[in-house]
């Protein structure tokens, strides 16, 4: 009973700290200095139509990597994790239900398109919205509906390795070019800017973003892998 | 933001909170709580795209609400199918 009127109370006590916010809330009508500084240089200074991207992959380009980083870092401790209960071999476990002539066929159906759009997604990321991280995220969810469909298949490992070891070199490689050839380390400005809305525009970003995006795919990939080779544990 | 906008995003609100308590509270099938879950993130996303933040919008819905509800089916099928009684 007692926990049960702690609990009452906790809710009161946040509904009353949310009940303040909402009521002292006063939407500014003029943008703050830094976002006042990335509305008005984005355009001509990085090139790009998507001014979060341009805040992503360019001002706060060393957030982004940390980000990936911590990413990465999350899919080596899964599979670390994971790694002691792999299946030997195909079939030692216990024999699994088919799936359904639904999931079958809609998965033929629907996992070009999921990745067609996640490529487009993330080579689109300074023009629309979305980029990278959403672009990998759709990607990954192509492959888990291949792998809700037929758990026992097998996606290489070693493909998965090399697509994000590479994308992660390119990445940084990228961003060590910058400081040679523009003001730092991932400016964006070593390629044209060429004009704003162009696909081939904003410098390097599409090239950044799209290493991002294939990085983040094979990412989540590999935990859902390690995920589903895993034997009940 | 205009009336219409926030009745809409109370609205969604309303749904949101409902979708929570069924996720969490409901006697029903474990299936029927994941999907509640997802619904949460999926009005989650409507919302940020009324906050015009169309870019967190389709983080929340690839991830909040594709990925996580699938990998939870995913989890629940193997769970279901290591039952051994």
């Amino acid at each position: 009973m007692i926990r049960r009127l702690f609990v009452i109370l906790l809710l009161l006590g946040l509904g009353a700290i949310f009940a303040g916010l909402v009521g002292g809330y006063t939407p500014n009508d003029a943008l703050n200095l830094s976002a006042r500084y990335y509305a008005e240089h984005t355009a001509q200074d990085i090139g790009a139509a998507n001014i979060v991207t341009a805040i992503i992959v360019t001002f706060r380009g060393l957030d982004t990597l940390g980000e990936v980083t911590v990413l990465f870092l999350t899919a080596a401790i899964v599979g670390l994790v994971l790694s002691h209960g792999h299946r030997e071999g195909e079939g030692s476990g216990r024999e699994l239900p088919p799936a359904g002539e639904l999931l079958t066929t809609g998965t033929q159906l629907l996992v070009p398109l999921i990745l067609l759009l996640g490529v487009y997604v993330f080579v689109n990321g300074h023009l629309t919205p979305g980029g990278g991280f959403q672009g990998g995220a759709i990607l990954a969810s192509a492959i888990l509906l291949l792998l809700l469909t037929d758990p026992l298949r097998r996606i290489s490992h070693g493909l998965i390795a090399t697509i994000e070891s590479t994308a992660g070199l390119v990445f940084v490689g990228i961003g060590v070019l910058g400081i040679f050839f523009a003001g730092g380390f991932l400016d964006n400005r070593i390629l044209p800017i060429g004009s704003l809305g162009a696909l081939f525009s904003a410098g390097a970003i599409p090239i950044v973003y799209s290493f991002i995006g294939l990085k983040v795919g094979a990412e989540f990939s590999s935990m859902l892998a390690n995920l589903s080779e895993t034997e009940d544990l | 933001m205009s009336a219409l906008l926030i009745e809409m995003s109370l609205l969604l609100s309303v749904t949101m909170v409902a979708a929570a308590i069924l996720a969490t509270r409901g006697r029903q099938s474990l299936a029927i709580a994941i999907l509640a879950a997802g619904l949460v993130s999926l009005l989650a996303s409507v919302q940020y795209l009324l906050l015009a933040a169309p870019d967190v919008a389709m983080t929340e819905a690839a991830i909040g609400s594709g990925l996580t509800t699938f990998l939870f089916f995913f989890v629940l099928g193997r769970v279901r199918g290591g039952e051994r009684d």
